[in-house]
């Protein structure tokens, strides 16, 4: 990492006051406005847009195994998908995914 | 994780059943209680994410200072683990907080469905609601106030109050625990996936229809294209066309009806 001390307390300030303003654009500034239909649904898919793009490259080109696609860390987020969407328990799938990472490495050394 | 309430308080609800009427007697300092009561379940998750956090971005060459600073004033788990992966990435400033703004824009929604049930809150309690907006908060409290819609509003912040404490504190306190815990885990153990398996366990759950599969597939689908463009970049266009192409989806697949 080559952030400057600087630089991650503007990112630490910035990004806490701009988090706070979205939690409190419509309790406080906005008051009764209705959200547009559009606005709304766009807002609803952002954590299924936004975190799936965020880890998508780090699964396939792990930056521990300089880029090279590893079994291992695919058959993790596999087993983390598939164990979520069936038992819909995000800490089942947190253990699925991690045994099959540790037991993976293990095995393939 | 991903509640998509439109609240529509009606006051002219039927006559409360038992549980409502329980709800309703209940003072302000019960409410509050109870409210602490129904956080509880939420630490299991709370907790060790919050641990993690403090491990991670420790790892990743963050001071204490600096990891709680994260843990304090932005209090949003995935968009602090979305900022740390990006400062290991050495992206610009600029991308970072975006990037982390775009993760937490959901909280907009949030704020939207509780201002019909906290209307009456003060200035100054509505802030401090702002401050202490997480998921697990709204979503315990958007579900309490929908069930019983008669509630005062001094029950109501209670309510909220009691969650509050009970998952805000843990998570600044448990990322202290995994800040100072960090030094002392051996590098070889494979943490780079800590993020990648906790974001999509989280993620899973919620591919319920058509729509988030869709967003979530285009996504994927850009940001590994784009995953060549300078860091962070590619996530703040696969993102967005991923949210475009779910209200797409979701509209075509919603009669117009149905509100």
């Amino acid at each position: 990492m080559q952030a400057s001390a600087f630089q991650i307390w503007t990112i630490i300030i910035v990004l806490g006051i701009g988090t706070f303003l979205l939690r409190w654009s419509f309790l406080g500034a906005l008051g009764n406005k209705e959200l547009p239909e559009w606005v709304l649904r766009m807002l609803r898919y952002t954590p299924v847009a936004v975190l799936p793009a965020l880890v998508a490259p780090l699964v396939v080109w792990p930056a521990a195994t300089n880029g090279e696609t590893d079994p291992a860390r695919i058959a993790a987020a596999t087993a983390t998908v598939a164990v979520g969407v069936l038992t819909k328990n995000v800490l089942l799938a947190i253990i699925a995914g991690g045994s099959t990472l540790f037991g993976l490495l293990y095995v393939l050394g | 994780m991903s509640p998509t309430p439109e609240p529509r308080p009606d006051h002219r609800q039927p006559p409360a059943d038992a549980a409502s009427a329980k709800a309703l007697a209940r003072s302000p300092r019960a409410a509050f209680f109870y409210g602490i009561t129904q956080a509880l379940p939420f630490l299991i998750v709370i907790i060790p994410f919050a641990v993690l956090f403090g491990v991670v971005a420790t790892e990743a060459g963050l001071n204490v200072r600096q990891v709680m600073g994260f843990s304090v004033l932005v209090l949003a788990g995935a968009s602090q683990f979305t900022a740390v992966q990006l400062l290991q990435d050495n992206a610009p400033t600029i991308v970072i907080i975006l990037s982390g703004l775009a993760v937490n824009l959901r909280m907009a929604m949030y704020s939207a469905s509780l201002m019909p049930w906290l209307r009456d809150a003060t200035a100054k309690q509505k802030a401090w609601i702002s401050y202490a907006l997480i998921d697990q908060t709204f979503a315990l409290s958007i579900q309490h106030f929908e069930r019983h819609p008669k509630l005062t509003i001094n029950q109501r912040l209670a309510y909220f109050a009691g969650g509050a404490l009970v998952l805000c504190g843990p998570w600044m306190l448990s990322t202290w625990a995994g800040a100072t815990l960090g030094d002392a885990i051996p590098d070889d153990i494979a943490l780079d996936f800590a993020l990648p398996i906790t974001f999509l366990a989280m993620i899973a759950p919620m591919l319920r229809t058509t729509a988030h599969l869709a967003a979530c597939f285009v996504a994927i689908a850009a940001a590994l294209l784009l995953a060549g463009m300078p860091s962070g970049l590619g996530l703040l266009i696969a993102a967005p066309l991923g949210m475009a192409t779910g209200a797409v989806v979701e509209a075509r697949t919603q009669p117009r009806s149905e509100a």
